[in-house]
């Protein structure tokens, strides 16, 4: 293996943890981050279900990216999606009763996240299997950081606890503090993205735009 | 060959879904029986959670045998029927008009030696289904406890009708006033319903599911009212 491969096999999988992020630097996948953040423990499962159909996709489409006919590659592309995102949900109901009751159809919706579209049009059609893997792993792992954040302070701040445990302690609501109800709205998923990447971006000013 | 042909792409989809499909039915077939297992685990799961036991992980199905000592079916005039309580669709017999509905019954002896009769209920809530067990005393009328799931109700909000916080309010409601049936209702709080049912806190925020809640055990605990009027006399 070349220098130059080191390297760029490194950003594939580094990159998209924050300077590419998917989530919030290519703006995609928000419409899952909704659904799903009013809780820790889903939001780390859908995470993981994200990283393994992304990373599987990602290779497969790799591998037979010579093969597919440049006039049905969309409808190949979510053919092996929809398969393997089918996979993850039977086995979540076999292994993981609970998690998948709680995932409900959200894991059928990683079909339409448009992480899993974006990255199979933009690198795997065009990448070796290896970097297409790393991509998808790079990737999953940057939509999960941003899922789990949001989660955290949604869970935190809309229920006092986290992962189900209580948190915040019985003396702060004898004392007045009440659970925000708003956090756990759809709506505030998208103010916690826009102040994680108002954050962001102030770190990183490079990224802001004119 | 030409990769961009019709005859190419035609025959390219057609072993895609082929292969595709192959896998996706290996999967399913060979997952299924876990499958089943869990759906029947969660279901003795929900039962026992409506008499407040909450078996220890792995022991769901074990605790589920040594507590309901007895599960039959009755028919809408309060007598038993042959059938398997444990296979009933509550779901399909709700549907039925009340008089030819056939309910499931579990009967629960508890560590103390206490007789619990459990009664399953089907409903609406405000994005998709909700169901609920509720356990009643040997005196057919006092509630002990109850259960309440839902299939998507919204979290924090609905969903929270699942929450021990929300069910155990049911506990020692009456059903039964000078001889009339008259099922809990779920009314908003700091109201009251409008006949002389015995009633708890809805959920605020959660309006639509918590009448839901209320219609079911209306629409659903009527169907068991022959039955209990029997245990009562």
């Amino acid at each position: 293996m070349t220098m130059a491969e080191k390297t760029s096999n490194k950003t594939v999988l580094f990159n998209p943890f924050s300077k590419n992020n998917p989530v919030i630097v290519q703006i995609l996948g928000i419409c899952s981050e909704l659904a799903v953040t009013a809780k820790l423990e889903p939001a780390i499962v859908m995470g993981m279900s994200v990283i393994a159909v992304l990373a599987f996709s990602n290779v497969i489409i790799s591998l037979i990216r010579n093969t597919i006919p440049n006039s049905i590659r969309i409808i190949v592309q979510l053919v092996v999606v929809a398969g393997l995102v089918i996979i993850v949900s039977e086995l979540l109901k076999a292994y993981a009763y609970e998690v998948s009751l709680q995932l409900s159809v959200f894991i059928g919706l990683i079909i339409t996240n448009c992480i899993l579209m974006g990255r199979l049009e933009a690198f795997a059609m065009a990448n070796k299997p290896w970097p297409s893997f790393l991509d998808g792993i790079g990737n999953g792992i940057g939509y999960t950081i941003i899922l789990v954040i949001v989660a955290f302070f949604r869970e935190l701040l809309g229920s006092g606890t986290l992962m189900g445990y209580q948190v915040v302690p019985q003396s702060f609501y004898d004392a007045g503090y009440v659970n925000n109800g708003l956090m756990i709205l759809p709506p505030m998923a998208l103010v916690v993205v826009a102040c994680i990447i108002w954050v962001h971006r102030s770190i990183n000013k490079d990224l802001q735009e004119d | 060959m030409n990769k961009q042909s019709n005859t190419y792409t035609l025959i390219y989809i057609i072993v895609l879904v082929a292969l595709v499909g192959t896998g996706l039915a290996f999967t399913s077939m060979s997952l299924r029986d876990r499958q089943q297992q869990n759906i029947a685990a969660e279901k003795m799961r929900q039962i026992l959670a409506s008499v407040h036991i909450v078996p220890d992980k792995g022991q769901v199905i074990s605790d589920f045998d040594k507590y309901i000592t007895e599960q039959y079916i009755v028919d809408a005039a309060g007598n038993r029927v042959e059938g398997d309580a444990f296979d009933v669709d509550v779901a399909k017999q709700v549907a039925l008009p009340a008089a030819e509905r056939r309910m499931p019954v579990f009967e629960c002896t508890l560590a103390d030696g206490s007789r619990k009769y459990i009664l399953a209920a089907y409903g609406a809530g405000l994005w998709g289904p909700i169901w609920g067990y509720v356990s009643v005393d040997a005196d057919a009328s006092t509630v002990y406890g109850a259960y309440f799931g839902h299939q998507g109700e919204t979290p924090g909000l609905g969903a929270e009708i699942e929450k021990p916080a929300f069910s155990d309010q049911f506990q020692g409601k009456q059903m039964f006033k000078d001889g009339r049936f008259l099922p809990v209702e779920v009314v908003k709080a700091g109201q009251k319903p409008a006949g002389d049912n015995d009633y708890v806190d809805g959920i605020s925020g959660g309006t639509v599911t918590s009448k839901g809640v209320s219609a079911m055990l209306d629409n659903c605990l009527t169907s068991y009212s022959e039955y209990l009027n029997k245990i009562r006399s």
